[in-house]
């Protein structure tokens, strides 16, 4: 309505509106994202080397025990480059995560990437199954509990949403497992057959951990979608709609989850973060070989540079999912003023 | 929101009014129960939390261990009641950290605007980026795991939350009349924060820190279960699930008490927020 009456203003005053304002705005939006992108992968990248790297403790001296010889440990401290000044070793690393070449692991001895590399192909396709399972629950949900407002149906499901917030996921995971596992016996109670002998095995053990993960996501999205839709229930544009003559269905359909999805978008990046958090912890319940399980074996054996770069790795995306929400924001709902953003 | 500082309803009006509140007297049941749970077990345990008894491991359930013995023998109502310990501890000091620290940041953002205010609120995003398992992990990979390393990883991701609830409502109340006639009054920035932004954002700040609460006992727990948090031999309930999974064939009720207390301890915090929240904010109560 507003760019509407500007608009008119400016005819009024006979000055031409800018042609290509928006988009102009736009790129300059985007490229002050990207920058603040960039800075922050910077900032946690330097962060993350200085805790696990410039904290007392020589790596080498680390990995070889308390009673390696002292020649021993300088010659390891070569030969892992330790030798070198911090910033140096910084730059390198830096070098290296724009490159792809992260050295070798010290105790398995092959390119950490690689590494990395195979365990994210247990890891990704179960946090992208944990989040279709989140967003089709919480989205079928909420859009229930709202369209029946203060029925009975909305009042159980709410209630089961609020048990869903206060189950820890791991402990979720576990019944799962003695329902499923130990009871009935339909699944696996853990493990991970690899996707050599097609989907269906790897999606099959997927499965538990993944709803594991989803079931208390979604409870917090189910609530947020709700008072989401809610709120756009009590617009006047919906009366309109209503006016005109379009059925509940077509309105809620139609016009109320378009202008709904916004702040629901908004939580479901903010949840990334907690579901890597959670697949680290959920990888450990179900003995998934995925990168949750490498960090703590990485630990274990004061591999100090696997965790680095795993650590790195999860920070980075959630940094970036976060980055994309923000952009996509803006993209769907062209009244957010840019520049506030 | 109308009702400014000092024109709060009698405490007697409230407690009326708290009374009849479903959630918040369920939520506060809950809560004082955990909490009598940890204050018990400084006075009395059914049996020792801590003597190793092999002898008469995996019990079950008697009218001398009413939920029966763990594999080393301890009793599992005692290891319960200790746990509990544990838990508010670490939550107390976590919430306490992100308060202390996200509050002031926050209530400085609000006052100065202009560059203090995008550095803070920077951080505050970037901070979001470590997760508290995440910076869990680093801490144990450099100075071990334990209570102090889990403490330090839940209060650091708490302080950007209350940052961020605390510049979003202070700016709030900054653009209100009231703030203008005390600064036509005189009064300096510091000044106008201290008596009139702080009490009016107080009970948000008392919400807040109450989900907070519970979302730092969901990742102490998480924590101890993967052996970054409490060691043992001090019991907690998360240490406690670790124990029990690997008896899930033999004995899987173990693995049901520990998680039912944790689920029933955040259950009860989130239903006080909730409670809290419609108690002391009657305008967000009508809205939902």
């Amino acid at each position: 309505m507003q760019a509407t009456g500007l608009h008119q203003n400016r005819k009024l005053w006979n000055v031409r509106p800018p042609k290509t304002g928006v988009p102009a705005r736009m790129s300059v939006f985007l490229l002050r994202r990207c920058l603040t992108l960039l800075a922050t992968l910077v900032g946690a990248s330097l962060i993350i080397f200085l805790v696990l790297d410039a904290l007392p403790g020589n790596a080498a001296q680390m990995l070889m025990g308390a009673d390696a010889s002292p020649d021993a440990v300088r010659a390891l401290t070569v030969k892992l480059g330790l030798d070198q000044p911090l910033a140096l070793r910084y730059l390198h690393w830096l070098g290296g995560l724009v490159s792809g070449n992260l050295g070798n692991s010290y105790a398995y001895g092959t390119p950490v990437a690689e590494l990395i590399g195979e365990r994210l192909t247990m890891t990704i396709p179960l946090a992208i199954l944990a989040m279709g399972l989140t967003t089709v629950l919480a989205l079928a949900a909420g859009i229930y509990t709202a369209a029946n407002h203060n029925r009975i149906g909305d009042v159980g499901v709410m209630s089961l949403t609020q048990i869903g917030i206060a189950l820890p996921n791991f402990w979720f995971a576990i019944l799962l497992i003695l329902l499923f596992a130990v009871k009935l016996q339909w699944l696996s109670a853990g493990g991970f057959p690899g996707w050599e002998d097609g989907i269906w095995p790897g999606l099959r053990s997927l499965l538990l951990p993944a709803v594991a993960l989803a079931v208390v996501q979604a409870a917090i999205l189910a609530r947020v979608t709700r008072s989401a839709v809610l709120d756009v229930l009590r617009e006047d544009f919906v009366r309109t709609a209503r006016a005109k003559g379009l059925t509940k269905r077509e309105v809620l359909w139609q016009h109320v989850l378009r202008n709904a999805m916004i702040p629901v978008l908004t939580v479901m990046g903010l949840q990334f973060a907690n579901l890597l958090a959670g697949t680290i912890v959920i990888e450990n319940v179900f003995y998934l070989p995925g990168l949750g399980r490498l960090i703590f074996q990485s630990i274990a054996n004061r591999d100090l540079i696997v965790v680095r770069n795993c650590v790195m790795l999860l920070a980075a995306m959630v940094i970036v999912v976060n980055f994309v929400v923000d952009v996509l924001y803006a993209v769907i709902d062209p009244r957010i003023k840019v520049h506030e953003l | 929101m109308i009702a400014q500082a000092g024109t709060a309803p009698a405490p007697n009006a409230f407690w009326r009014r708290a009374l009849r509140h479903r959630s918040f007297v369920v939520g506060a049941l809950l809560c004082l129960l955990v909490l009598g749970a940890a204050l018990l077990s400084l006075v009395w345990t059914p049996w020792s939390a801590y003597e190793i008894d092999v002898a008469s491991k995996l019990r079950p359930p008697s009218s001398a261990h009413w939920l029966g013995t763990d594999v080393l023998g301890r009793d599992i109502v005692s290891l319960l009641l200790v746990g509990a310990r544990a838990t508010i501890l670490v939550g107390i000091i976590a919430v306490g950290i992100g308060l202390t620290c996200g509050v002031c940041l926050g209530l400085i953002a609000a006052a100065q605007r202009g560059w203090t205010e995008e550095v803070i609120m920077r951080f505050s995003d970037f901070t979001f980026a470590f997760p508290a398992v995440l910076s869990a992990i680093m801490l144990a990979a450099v100075i071990g795991p334990g209570m102090v390393t889990s403490i330090t990883a839940i209060g650091i991701f708490q302080i950007p939350v209350f940052v961020r609830v605390t510049r979003g409502s202070a700016g709030a109340i900054w653009a209100r009349e009231f703030i203008l006639a005390a600064r036509a009054a005189g009064k300096g920035r510091v000044r106008i924060t201290i008596e009139h932004v702080l009490p009016n954002i107080l009970s948000i700040l008392i919400v807040q820190a109450t989900i907070q609460f519970a979302l730092a006992i969901l990742a102490e727990a998480a924590l101890s279960y993967l052996g970054l948090g409490t060691q043992p031999p001090q019991p907690s309930w998360g240490r406690m699930l670790n124990d029990a999974q690997t008896l899930l064939f033999q004995s899987p009720s173990l693995a049901v008490y520990p998680g039912a207390a944790i689920a029933l301890a955040v259950l009860g915090l989130n239903l006080l927020g909730d409670g809290l929240r419609d108690l002391l904010d009657p305008r967000l109560a009508r809205q939902r």
